[in-house]
């Protein structure tokens, strides 16, 4: 039998790996967050939230998840 | 708590109408409760907030606590752009704080030395236009040069945020000149001195000075009573702004009796 194809990618400096044609949207659901609680990045560049179902991930992109905080 | 604020001198920002004069920061409190006391307190109603990766650890609840503290008393909320270097990192975190905080308010940190921490304003003229021009309100964090100060003002920024002194330092104004050449030369400007204020009398000269609101949170976080200090900041800052309006006496090299006699007192005279 054949593996399905996967991929994998760094999430806030960790190796998270996933189906091929994994999106966005689906990697927060994977991490159990709430899509309304984070902001998202790939590879360096805002996602805006309306926008992550139709983000594809790749192999090697680099993710990083934002939230709020105090601030000065 | 003492209502400290004035409807007949409002500040306006982007249309928005402020009663109070003295934006306060949200980090480094010892604790949800005493940020949320310190909040009330200052009676502030701007609260800067900011961003962190997910990866880090939380804040304890401080943040959802000082967001209900800041809307009982109508506080609006201004995300920074803290820890970034550059426009195109700043620009990316703005957009974040956009989405996750619902607010087109922005105060744009982009450092370029990391010992001071002064900002870099080559990236901060180049960020500002960027953000303004995609609906941002920005709030820079500046230097006192004045011609960066136009720059930033050319790209759409409604105010400027000059430091009196490097982050967290607490030397209070450091460039008088500067910051008084500042306020000469942009008279219908808001001017907010931002960082660097370590004692409710730097925050009161500022103002008497005749700029329009300080922000800082060091200078409270850091009290041995954080409360009871966003407290005398919020009275400094009101003194302040009363005595800029009432007008300073001008300083004078020499002495002018205050008491109108003439001549000299007669005990003196003919004993």
């Amino acid at each position: 039998m054949t593996a399905l194809p996967s991929i994998t990618v760094r999430l806030d400096d960790r190796a998270v790996a996933l189906p091929a044609g994994a999106t966005l949207a689906q990697l927060l659901e994977l991490e159990r967050r709430e899509p309304a609680a984070v902001a998202t990045a790939l590879n360096g560049r805002f996602v805006p939230r309306d926008a992550r179902p139709a983000t594809a991930l790749s192999d090697g992109d680099v993710v990083l998840f934002f939230q709020p905080i105090v601030g000065g | 708590m003492t209502n400290m604020t004035n409807r007949s001198d409002p500040l306006l920002i982007d249309g928005v109408a402020l009663d109070s004069r003295f934006f306060l920061g949200t980090a480094g409190y010892p604790s949800p409760a005493v940020l949320c006391e310190a909040i009330r307190a200052s009676s502030s109603q701007v609260l800067t907030v900011g961003l962190k990766r997910t990866l880090q650890a939380g804040d304890n609840g401080a943040l959802a606590q000082a967001l209900a503290a800041g809307r009982e008393q109508g506080a609006r909320l201004l995300p920074n752009t803290a820890g970034c270097r550059s426009a195109r990192e700043a620009v990316q975190l703005a957009h974040m704080a956009r989405e996750l905080y619902g607010t087109a308010w922005i105060k744009l940190e982009v450092i370029g030395d990391e010992h001071t921490l002064q900002p870099d304003p080559f990236e901060l003229v180049a960020a500002a236009t960027e953000l303004t021009r995609e609906g941002f309100v920005v709030f820079p964090y500046c230097t006192e040069d004045l011609i960066l100060g136009r720059r930033l003002l050319d790209a759409g920024c409604p105010l400027l945020m000059p430091w009196g002194a490097p982050i967290g330092s607490g030397q209070g104004l450091l460039n008088l000149h500067g910051l008084c050449t500042l306020r000469e030369r942009l008279p219908d400007t808001v001017l907010v001195i931002d960082a660097g204020l370590g004692a409710p009398s730097q925050a009161a000269r500022a103002m008497e000075l005749g700029f329009d609101a300080v922000l800082l949170n060091s200078a409270v976080a850091q009290a041995g009573d954080p409360v009871a200090m966003a407290g005398a900041f919020r009275d400094a800052v009101g003194a302040g702004r009363r005595a800029w309006r009432a007008g300073l006496m001008a300083a004078q090299s020499f002495a002018v009796a205050s008491t109108p006699v003439s001549g000299h007192a007669f005990l003196l005279g003919d004993a």
